[in-house]
């Protein structure tokens, strides 16, 4: 968008071509290569081993236990982006900077503390872990462990998008459409929801991406235990570990073809985005 | 307006606080207080030595030393990514664009065991270090690596606005004053960036600081040599020591926290320097 406008001042010919070369080669040797390399060692024992390692009953079990979390994941956080975004966006109160502060904090928050906060919470000696116990329920070292840690490392992610959005629109339509009688949960279907709509997906790809590939949070609460609480992103350090390459890079591929997802997902939706916000903005200047 | 807002006819206010409020506390606000209050209640002694002893002081140095230089390394190139992406129009200039975000998307642990792959003695550049005496597996300089991997995005996308704001009046005037390029970027074009430049620097090396999916497979994790402060938290929860580690942990937390206040206030402070300026 931006390389389109003229830039009359700019760097001699030779200059040009010897930052592009540099910033290509840099981008394709730090972050391009790794990418190829994923697919390459998956493939090097040939399409039926590498069929074989991604179709493995405990790559299998592992690849349902990454759904299950993102779902779980995704769906808890939406809700909570959808409240917080209403709050911020349509009322003013004391406080709101720092509860804006307070949702960015998980961001702050490194994987491995972010995985030790629920050991501490719900581990054999930690704050709730031995009542828990006793009523028979496991927090840590089971799914719903793996599940708490994953909510918080992509606890931000879809608030975040919505709220500067929400924030920009205001409240005249909402106020409009109460005043004409609507519901509030009619309001928000039919008149909140319309306007976000691309946001929320957005927030929810990206949200999805980290909640299916974490892995030091995962990794702390997890406990480890095969077929029953690994990822796929544990799925892979095992299997390196046990240097069983081929298959640990075979199941690799499997979330690197979800980063590639996801990439192109986030660039189609940017492009969505600017264009349904495009008559906005002409609207505003006139 | 103020008083119309807050006695809004929209619903809900009492409804979203209130859920709002609970969630955050259930799921940020609660764990992070038991944290902070696992790594308080050791006596001062305690965690002293958890914090201090030889083997976690030389992964404290290992951590920041190479979350600096990483984050250094990628400041350069940075720069010059940005400015390129945002300037200059070259085939593949929108894939490369978007490719930038992969560190984002792509599971730390898989960046992990493919940068190992590369960098190993047989990999596609290992081999080529590999007779120059230069060994980027289980070494600091393989944790720099993977740390530049994973602090690219954020330097870059810092710049890339603000890059995108500059102003082409200034460098033409600069320009018509009879300043040549280098000068017009040196004097004019660089000290402009420079705020967002090291804002994405800080988030890059706070994020750096914590990172651990991407590294534990490159660095070989050897005590004393190549053992990051993460990887430390961890060793001590699998031997239960839940009060080192949380120790550690809470030292941690503490600097990437005061990193991220940091850049907040600098960067609140110059937008607000420059409001008042206009």
């Amino acid at each position: 968008m931006a390389a389109s406008r003229e830039y009359r001042h700019t760097e001699p010919r030779w200059l040009r071509a010897t930052l592009t070369l540099i910033a290509v080669g840099f981008v394709g040797l730090l972050i391009v290569l790794p990418v190829i390399a994923v697919f390459t060692e998956a493939l090097r024992k040939g399409l039926s081993f590498y069929v074989q390692s991604i179709t493995d009953p405990l790559a299998l079990s592992a690849l349902r236990l990454t759904l299950l979390t993102a779902l779980a994941t995704l769906a808890a956080n939406l809700v909570f982006a959808v409240a917080a975004s209403w709050l911020i966006a349509k009322f003013s109160f004391p406080g709101k900077s720092l509860l804006l502060t307070l949702i960015d904090l998980p961001f702050a928050v490194s994987p491995v503390i972010a995985g030790l906060i629920f050991i501490l919470l719900f581990g054999a000696r930690g704050w709730f872990g031995a009542p828990l116990a006793r009523q028979g329920i496991q927090i840590v070292f089971a799914t719903p462990g793996i599940i708490l840690a994953t909510i918080f490392v992509t606890f931000p992610f879809i608030a975040r998008e919505l709220i500067p959005l929400m924030q920009q629109q205001g409240t005249e339509e909402e106020e409009a459409a109460i005043l004409l009688g609507a519901g509030a949960w009619q309001t928000f279907r039919r008149v909140t929801l319309p306007n976000i709509r691309w946001a929320l997906v957005y927030g929810i790809v990206l949200a999805n991406a980290r909640a299916m590939g974490e892995f030091g949070a995962v990794s702390v609460v997890s406990g480890h235990i095969r077929g029953r609480t690994n990822t796929l992103p544990l799925h892979v350090e095992i299997l390196y570990n046990e240097y069983n390459f081929a298959a640990a890079f075979a199941v690799a591929s499997l979330l690197a073809l979800l980063a590639v997802v996801t990439l192109v997902a986030k660039a189609a939706l940017e492009w969505r985005i600017r264009v349904e916000q495009r008559p906005a903005e002409a609207a505003q200047e006139a | 307006m103020q008083k119309l807002r807050q006695h809004s006819v929209i619903p809900g206010f009492g409804l979203t606080l209130g859920y709002t409020v609970s969630y955050l506390s259930l799921i940020v606000l609660i764990p992070l207080a038991a944290l902070v209050a696992r790594g308080t209640s050791l006596p001062w002694a305690d965690f002293n030595a958890a914090v201090f002893d030889p083997r976690t002081l030389a992964a404290w140095r290992l951590t920041f030393g190479t979350a600096f230089i990483a984050a250094v390394i990628d400041a350069v190139f940075g720069v010059v990514v940005a400015w390129t992406l945002v300037r200059y129009d070259f085939p593949g200039r929108r894939i490369i664009d978007a490719l930038i975000d992969v560190p984002f998307a792509l599971p730390t642990a898989v960046s992990g065991i493919a940068l190992t792959a590369i960098y190993a003695q047989n990999g596609w550049v290992g081999r080529w270090l590999e007779p120059l005496g230069i060994k980027a597996v289980f070494s600091p300089l393989g944790i720099v690596i993977a740390l530049m991997f994973i602090g690219l995005p954020f330097i870059v996308r810092t710049l890339q606005p603000s890059i995108e704001d500059l102003d082409p009046a200034a460098e033409e005037a600069a320009a018509l004053l009879g300043a040549s390029r280098l000068t017009t970027l040196r004097k004019v074009v660089l000290p402009t960036l420079q705020p967002a430049l090291v804002a994405g620097f800080v988030t890059a090396f706070a994020r750096c600081l914590g990172e651990y999916g991407s590294v534990i497979f490159i660095s070989g994790n050897m005590p004393m040599k190549t053992e990051i402060a993460s990887l430390l938290i961890v060793t001590k929860l699998e031997q239960y020591d839940y009060a080192g580690a949380s120790a550690i942990a809470l030292l941690m937390l503490v600097s990437s926290f005061f990193l991220l206040f940091t850049v907040n206030f600098a960067q609140w402070w110059s937008t607000r320097r420059q409001r008042e300026r206009v």
